[in-house]
């Protein structure tokens, strides 16, 4: 019902940013559709490590982890849709024009990189990531539910070899994804980090979604077996990954920082000058808040403390994200419509667009919460909260710390 | 009440009882040592001595003895002391990391990793002091008030938060180390048969009685130390790097270096943690304590950081392609096709190549085999220390300074006497310390042991048939 009220006001921003020509549309939705394939990604990917790692506390939050994943290929039509349409306004290198060196638009540095920026090869990566993944969701899911029923550790063994396989693409795909669909926004920049940094980011959105969740079913009277010892866990990982965010944040910007060459320096010059607030802001909130409000073992244990953290940190992820991915696609969505209405000439070089928060920027994210409680719901209905028969279910159960 | 999945293998073999694990760990300590003891230790001190000779004729001659030049300013010194510090994480991890994630089987590594720690950054500081030049000296990188005018630490040096990281990584590894000697050393204590060991065991328990108060102030010390340690793991080795990458060389400016270096540290840590062990095992006799699932593990560890590291240069291939700038693609074509060559492929080969044999399960459950691999992991993260360093720095912007870089034998004595003196210290350890946190390990004997696990089984199945 709510996800419902929130899917409408996300589809009316969106109609409503189309319908005002708003130069942030398409940015809006990548950001957005970024966050939710990455909390869906990184649940599955959770999912994965705790098969691999033959983890036994976590078998009663499975479920919750499972439907989480369900999101990928809607999350994936979303991003194919998105970039297939407003490519142009969002990727600098997506203007052929670039990579002509007839053209007076020529780009040497950008055509050097056409061996991997180019629209083949680019869409035959996301259609893959899409089908790995959503694979690889669908499986652990499939096996989960068919061990309810019957052989719990043969299904368990059978996730985990699946969970290793999924673990090795992930590590590449991760990687690639973040340079496509985040870095090469700013089509000049590079970071070597960049793919670390960025999976950083989504894992504690994502853990910051699976705590909400988690606490949203115990506050309505579902999910009983989770006990304030698994609620410290998981606080445990959305305290420990913020500062693991946190170190990779500043290992990024302090020896860019430091090295202060220009090919690299520009990334932060741009969001320093212009977007010096948020930019402020994503540091502060990611860091300073989980660190100092869920230090202690007390605070891990609380429901509505931990429920009121994940809000706290999902804002924060989403000004990260804004700041990842807003400033460099709004100067190729400025460009765009300043070509587009052939008023190249009247603004000078140095006139680029800028990035806002505004209620059309919220109302898209409400929408994509929405579209995720949605689906997330729908998953956990069609199946018991709980699964049967898992080898490490015992344990779980009986998780005293 | 803590339940365990029957798919969790025994970490203690055979039916141990309390007492069985007090003289079977005890055993090393009490008795003398065999032949085989005597053999490892004349031959590590040999190498030691060589290493004192080494090192007294670079500080009496100078740093001339090496093989530096102009272009390559720094070259095995540090390649070693980065080698040794590596080494190092395995045991913090161990102790800090697998403590919080509840590792049982840490418990019967985790004291020969900490000590293992304490040894490989006692060798790495000691590249530090012999590139000084001049020891005597060796204060000058802290912030003490002097009477030397502007002389003054310079904080925007990454060599200077070197200081602080190994510094504080050193003493906090340390005390952790002694804290969870403490019960043990006690043990020892109330077993001394003489007069002199019954004396300095009682000066190093530090009075330890084993009274419930005594061990709940043991527990909230060991998570303090734990919640300090575990930002080390990912500092200590983050720093190093930062000498590097703060840098403007190509290949060595490189945002990744952080975590790629503390990946790169444990895969190496634990590398050594094997070769150690499974000789340890075998001399002192621990096989039940040290089986072959914790060596699995820590195989699984290996593949794992191995194979992020793997992942990292290729990380860094791909970006330095991409980024468009000509210096950093030279500095990376040169590694795998210029002078170095062989150093390159030596890295890829044991690094990435070598680990990727544990995805089978034959082979991390082999002792000969893990005992190989191991050896091929120590090898290339020797190498690719070498590699980042040496190949960087020899063809740097001006072509016409370019130059070769070749170690003298003074060199190469500091390297081998360094294992060395790793080697002398980890036997005395291994002869008058408990190498295994005996106290600790009896607190999983009920869920954990093959006797108790084999107890409850025949429980359940009887509890079963009758119902």
């Amino acid at each position: 019902m709510i996800a419902g009220v929130m899917m409408i006001i996300g589809l009316l921003a969106i109609i409503a940013q189309f319908a005002t020509h708003h130069e942030q549309t398409w940015s809006n939705l990548l950001m957005n559709n970024f966050m939710f394939m990455g909390m869906a990604l990184c649940a599955t990917f959770f999912l994965a490590v705790q098969y691999v790692a033959e983890v036994g506390w976590s078998a009663v939050i499975k479920r919750p982890l499972e439907a989480m994943g369900q999101s990928l290929p809607v999350a994936g039509g979303i991003m194919i849709v998105i970039i297939a349409l407003g490519g142009h306004h969002l990727y600098h290198w997506m203007d052929a024009e670039l990579f002509d060196p007839k053209s007076p638009k020529y780009d040497e540095i950008i055509a050097g990189k056409s061996g991997f920026l180019n629209p083949t090869f680019f869409w035959i990566r996301v259609v893959a990531y899409f089908v790995i993944w959503t694979y690889f969701a669908k499986l652990f899911r499939k096996n989960s539910m068919l061990s309810d029923e019957g052989d719990g550790v043969g299904y368990w063994r059978k996730n985990r070899a699946a969970a290793a396989k999924f673990l090795v693409l992930f590590a590449v795909t991760e990687s690639t994804m973040s340079w496509d669909f985040v870095m090469s926004v700013d089509t000049h920049w590079f970071s070597t980090l960049f793919a670390w940094y960025t999976f950083s980011g989504i894992f504690v959105t994502s853990i910051a979604a699976l705590v909400f969740t988690v606490t949203y079913l115990k506050s309505k009277g579902y999910l009983q077996e989770v006990t304030e010892h698994h609620l410290h866990d998981i606080g445990k990982f959305m305290f420990a990954f913020s500062i693991f965010w946190t170190y990779l944040w500043f290992c990024q910007f302090m020896l860019i920082w430091y090295s202060n060459i220009p090919e690299e320096i520009t990334y932060f010059m741009l969001r320093q000058d212009h977007y010096r607030g948020l930019w402020l802001a994503s540091f502060f909130i990611n860091f300073i808040t989980p660190f100092v409000i869920l230090m202690t073992r007390d605070a891990k244990r609380k429901l509505y403390l931990l429920m009121g953290m994940s809000i706290v940190v999902f804002i924060g992820h989403w000004i990260d994200t804004f700041v990842m991915i807003i400033p460099g696609s709004m100067i190729t969505a400025g460009h765009h419509a300043a070509e587009g209405a052939a008023h190249v000439a009247e603004h000078g070089e140095a006139a680029i667009s800028i990035g806002s928060i505004g209620l059309m920027e919220i109302g898209t994210t409400i929408g994509f919460i929405g579209l995720f409680m949605y689906l997330v719901q729908h998953y956990l209905s069609k199946s018991p909260l709980v699964a049967k028969n898992h080898p490490m279910m015992e344990e779980s159960l009986h998780h005293a710390i | 009440m803590h339940k365990e999945s029957e798919l969790r293998p025994p970490l203690i073999l055979g039916d141990k009882t309390w007492h069985d694990i007090t003289e079977d760990v005890c055993r090393p300590v009490e008795s003398k040592a065999n032949k085989w003891w005597w053999l490892a230790f004349s031959v590590s001190s040999a190498a030691l001595l060589w290493w004192i000779i080494s090192v007294s004729y670079t500080l009496g001659t100078g740093l001339g003895v090496w093989g530096l030049n102009k272009t390559v300013g720094w070259a095995w010194d540090i390649t070693n002391f980065v080698w040794w510090v590596g080494i190092g994480h395995a045991g913090t991890l161990i102790s800090a990391i697998l403590l919080l994630f509840r590792q049982k089987w840490r418990l019967s590594i985790n004291r020969s990793a900490e000590a293992m720690t304490i040894f490989a950054v006692i060798c790495a500081a000691t590249f530090i002091v012999s590139h000084m030049g001049r020891p005597w000296v060796g204060y000058w990188p802290l912030p003490l008030a002097n009477q030397f005018g502007s002389l003054w630490v310079n904080f925007n040096s990454p060599l200077v938060w070197d200081v602080f990281a190994i510094s504080t990584y050193f003493s906090v590894s340390l005390v952790f180390w002694y804290t969870g000697l403490i019960p043990d050393f006690a043990v020892i204590r109330d077993r001394a048969k003489t007069k002199m060991s019954k004396r300095i065991y009682t000066i190093l328990s530090f009075g330890w009685v084993g009274s419930a108060k005594n061990w709940q102030r043991f527990e909230e010390v060991s998570l303090v130390l734990a919640g300090l340690s575990t930002p080390l793991v990912l500092s200590v080795h983050s720093v190093v790097s930062m000498d590097f990458a703060t840098s403007v060389i190509p290949g060595w400016h490189t945002t990744i270096f952080p975590p790629y270096f503390v990946a790169g540290a444990i895969f190496s840590g634990f590398a050594m943690v094997q070769t150690l062990l499974i000789i340890v095992r075998k001399v002192l006799n621990l096989e039940d304590y040290i089986t072959i699932y914790h060596i699995d593990m820590m195989n699984r560890i290996i593949l794992i950081t191995g194979s992020i590291v793997g992942v990292a240069y290729i990380t860094e291939f791909f970006i330095a392609w991409y980024s468009g700038v000509e210096y950093e693609q030279y500095a990376f074509i040169n590694r795998a096709t210029g002078p170095y060559w062989w150093a390159y492929w030596s890295m890829m080969t044991c690094n990435v190549i070598t680990p990727q044999l544990f995805w089978s399960s034959k082979l991390r459950e082999n002792v000969f085999a893990t005992f190989i691999i191991s050896i091929f992991v120590n090898v290339g993260m020797w190498f690719e220390r070498f590699v980042i360093i040496v190949t960087s720095l020899h063809r740097d912007y001006i072509p016409s300074s370019w130059a070769m870089y070749h170690p003298t034998w003074v060199e190469a004595g500091i390297y081998i006497g360094s294992i060395g003196l790793f080697f002398t210290c980890f036997l005395l350890f291994a002869r008058v310390f408990p190498v295994i946190a005996m106290s600790e390990l009896k607190t999983i004997i009920k869920s954990s042991s093959e006797g108790e696990k084999k107890k409850a089984a025949k429980h359940s199945n009887k509890s079963e048939s009758h119902a």
